[in-house]
């Protein structure tokens, strides 16, 4: 059989082609964004990126309930976006199998919390299933579509960073192709209107008692004895940890943690002398297990917050801690705006013209670290427009003129258009900047519905973000280049005066896009005043003798020959 | 074989195909292999730090602290950071590359001038100026394998597997600069060898 060492995302793509996947709608979010960026490799898939997390759960939810295998990918946070349609979903149930990839991010590589999706599953009485490894990441999606046929129920595959975007070796098998099935007009399942969804919530609750009865005799949740002294439940990555630091303990390894086996666990805990629970996030086993009447140990040894690995499963576990290296101090590198990127301009105007700035996420909230520190939320998809509005409705018009909203293009279409228009019909005067550097940056460019492409690079229909802008009914909309400073801090300083809602599309494309760089910029005579160091470009280093230009960094984007004051850098493209 | 390697270096510099590089030999070789990534914001010029690991059964994704057998730094400071990983007597492979970090070009910090003695002390140290390698060989582009290159000189695999690990994980229109930028990687640690 053929093996290949993949990603756990590209391991979840393959079993969702394998299974017979038809249809997979996803909005790009870290650590889940591959997997539908490999589904897209595969031509039986229609792959799509969505506009947000809900509009791309409903498109899964229709594909699956008009007879096809879909799938829908995101990252922990976006199922709180998507969570709507699938509590209720849970109730309709699917007429072909429906799984919805979660990724959680324990330790918050690229995340703004640590929350914890199988609360989402309890809440909507739907499975969960959880892989430790990607050849499992494959095999449980094939697991997950079977189990949503049977269990007519939307499935949440959990995975967390560490699976993610972890390799190991998957055995490859072929396509098994699931025949669509037949439509048919069922309106007291699929329309849920309060007298059909009271009929259908007692099928939910038969249908979870069943999945938990089932659980024990499951497969993928197994007892693995070995010694009697200590046994430990546990699932997903932590399951790794736990082998390799306490090899000699007994393992209860859940490959469902909701619901759970309750008689099984019941069994297991009966046969060992001390039960732990090792789980990242929250302790939504170990409370179960509470719940049963079953003892055990838990968060109070692992604690609550971070990713575990080895050593702290050792220490919890065996008591037994390595003594670590202590090192010479080192400088921490926290990421940066790159050297080119369009943002850099903007908050540096920001921070001159000392606004308050609601952000948002995406690559442009690194304006938030210094030097350029310049932004003062930063929450979710979508929040600045609608936190910039609420701040003028606390503090007054007044307050709206030193401020701003700042969001990015594929932000603003996920959820930033409808606070826009919020702001415009309960009469708000703010000024929202949006930052369109022509895709989804921070997850690895992605296209979006104002790029123009598809997910697969074809030309697609092209949303004018000026225009979207305008028919909200923005009377103030202009677009500027953030490579023109003086015209960018005219603009910024002329719509912040304004009383009237208005937008300004700073648009240049992403630096890594530009497939040409610009000749590198020269200094000469360098007074060494430091002026230019307050853009915080990459390429921009002082010494005591002036500053220095890294030519292997500098892509000549001239935003710093612009910012000094004594015009002793030269060149750039658009200098 | 068993080995555990880190690879770390700053956002941008091929770490993900070096570490791609190894778990195909790893593969290739019948081995078990876990390779842990990092994808997303640190890309953006953050310390990136990769996992590989090798052996007859591989649960953990990650190596524990004072475990690694390797560490194959692509940047000055990222090999000192990582040094807590590396296990007494395991082996450094470092690129003397420095690049500053924002708290450094800002003035707000300043960029030890003692990691070579500090990596030194943790002996097994070969620091090479891997850029000017692959510029002389003519791969300026790919100082992640000059690197790799020379941390495979001195293991147990053959080169000639190293090479089709290698020319598996790069495009095909980079294979042969690559091949170059590892014998000349290799040659460089073999030089410092003999040289004792």
């Amino acid at each position: 059989m053929t093996k290949s060492l993949l990603l756990g995302n590209e391991a979840v793509a393959r079993g969702a082609w394998e299974a017979g996947c038809r249809v997979i709608s996803s909005y790009p979010g870290t650590p889940s964004t591959e997997i539908t960026e490999v589904a897209a490799g595969y031509p039986e898939i229609y792959t799509e990126w969505a506009t947000n997390e809900k509009v791309a759960m409903e498109v899964a939810i229709g594909a699956a309930v008009s007879g096809a295998r879909a799938m829908t990918c995101m990252k922990h946070v976006g199922l709180n976006v998507a969570a709507d349609p699938l509590y209720t979903a849970a109730y309709t149930g699917i007429r072909a199998g429906l799984v919805v990839v979660v990724a959680d991010d324990p330790a918050m590589f690229s995340s703004q919390n640590e929350q914890d999706t199988r609360y989402h599953a309890r809440g909507a009485h739907i499975p969960c299933l959880e892989p430790s490894d990607a050849q499992e990441c494959k095999d449980f999606v094939r697991l997950a579509f079977e189990m949503s046929e049977a269990y007519d129920t939307p499935v949440i595959l959990r995975l967390t960073t560490r699976i993610a975007h972890a390799r190991s070796l998957v055995s490859l098998g072929e396509r098994t192709e699931a025949a669509l099935r037949d439509w048919a007009k069922e309106p007291q399942k699929y329309v849920m209107m309060p007298g059909n969804a009271r009929r259908r919530h007692p099928v939910v609750e038969a249908r979870e008692k069943k999945m938990a009865a089932d659980a024990s005799g499951m497969a993928i949740n197994r007892a693995e004895m070995r010694g009697r002294a200590l046994g430990v439940v546990c699932a997903g990555v932590s399951y790794a940890y736990v082998r390799e630091a306490a090899p000699d303990a007994s393992v209860f390894k859940l490959g469902m943690t909701y619901p759970l086996p309750e008689a099984a666990l019941r069994a297991f805990a009966a046969q060992v002398d001390e039960l732990a629970v090792v789980e990242e996030l929250e302790p939504f086993i170990e409370d179960a297990l509470h719940v049963m009447g079953i003892a055990c140990t838990g968060k109070a040894k692992t604690g609550l917050q971070g990713e575990l690995g080895v050593g702290k499963v050792r220490e919890a576990l065996l008591g037994v801690s390595r003594p670590l290296r202590n090192e010479e101090p080192v400088v921490p590198r926290p990421p940066a705006l790159c050297p080119g990127c369009p943002h850099r301009a903007v908050f540096d105007v920001l921070k001159r013209q000392k606004l308050n700035v609601f952000g948002d996420i995406g690559c442009y909230t690194l304006g938030a670290t210094p030097p350029l520190s310049s932004m003062d939320t930063t929450l979710c998809m979508g929040a600045s427009i609608g936190m910039a509005f609420g701040a003028e409705k606390a503090r007054g018009k007044a307050f709206s003129r030193g401020s701003v909203a700042v969001i990015g293009d594929s932000t603003f279409l996920h959820s930033g258009i409808t606070s826009l228009i919020d702001a415009v019909y309960n009469g708000g005067t703010i000024t929202v900047l949006i930052l369109d550097n022509r895709i989804t940056g921070m997850t690895g460019h992605q296209q979006n519905p104002a790029s123009g492409k598809d997910i697969h690079g074809n030309p697609a229909p092209q949303i004018d973000l000026a225009e979207l802008c305008r028919a909200c009914g923005a009377a103030h909309v202009r677009e500027v280049d953030p490579f023109d400073l003086k015209a960018l801090e005219a603009v910024v300083r002329e719509e912040v005066a304004r009383e009237a809602v208005s937008v300004v599309v700073v648009r240049r494309a992403c630096a890594l896009l530009e497939k040409t760089r610009g000749a590198c910029v020269e200094v000469e005579a360098c007074r060494n005043c430091g002026v230019c160091m307050r853009i915080a470009c990459p390429a921009i280093a002082r010494g005591t003798d002036g500053i220095h230009i890294d030519a292997s960094l500098c892509v000549g984007c001239g935003l710093c020959v612009q910012v000094c004051p004594f015009h002793c850098i030269k060149g750039g493209d658009r200098a | 074989m068993k080995m555990d390697i880190i690879i770390v270096g700053v956002g941008g510099q091929g770490i993900l195909l070096a570490s791609r590089v190894l778990g195909r030999l790893a593969m290739n070789a019948g081995r078990d292999v876990k390779v842990s990534e990092v994808h997303g914001m640190s890309q953006r010029g953050g310390d990136v730090i990769t996992h590989v690991r090798i052996g007859e059964t591989v649960y953990s994704p990650l190596i524990e602290e004072g475990t690694a057998d390797a560490i194959i730094a692509f940047e000055q400071m990222e090999a000192v950071r990582a040094l807590p990983y590396l296990k007494e007597g395991g082996r450094l492979v470092v690129n003397e590359q420095k690049i500053m970090p924002m708290p450094v070009l800002s003035g707000t910090a300043s960029y030890p001038e003692t990691f070579l003695s500090t990596l030194g002390r943790a002996g097994g140290l070969f620091a090479f100026d891997a850029l000017r390698v692959a510029m002389g060989c003519g791969a300026q582009r790919a100082v992640n394998i000059v690197l790799l290159g020379a941390f495979a000189q001195g293991q147990t695999a053959a080169q000639e597997d190293w090479l089709e690990a290698v020319s598996a994980c790069v495009p095909s229109k980079t294979i042969e600069a690559n091949r170059r930028a590892f014998l000349a990687g290799w040659e460089a640690a073999n030089e410092h060898e003999k040289r004792g």
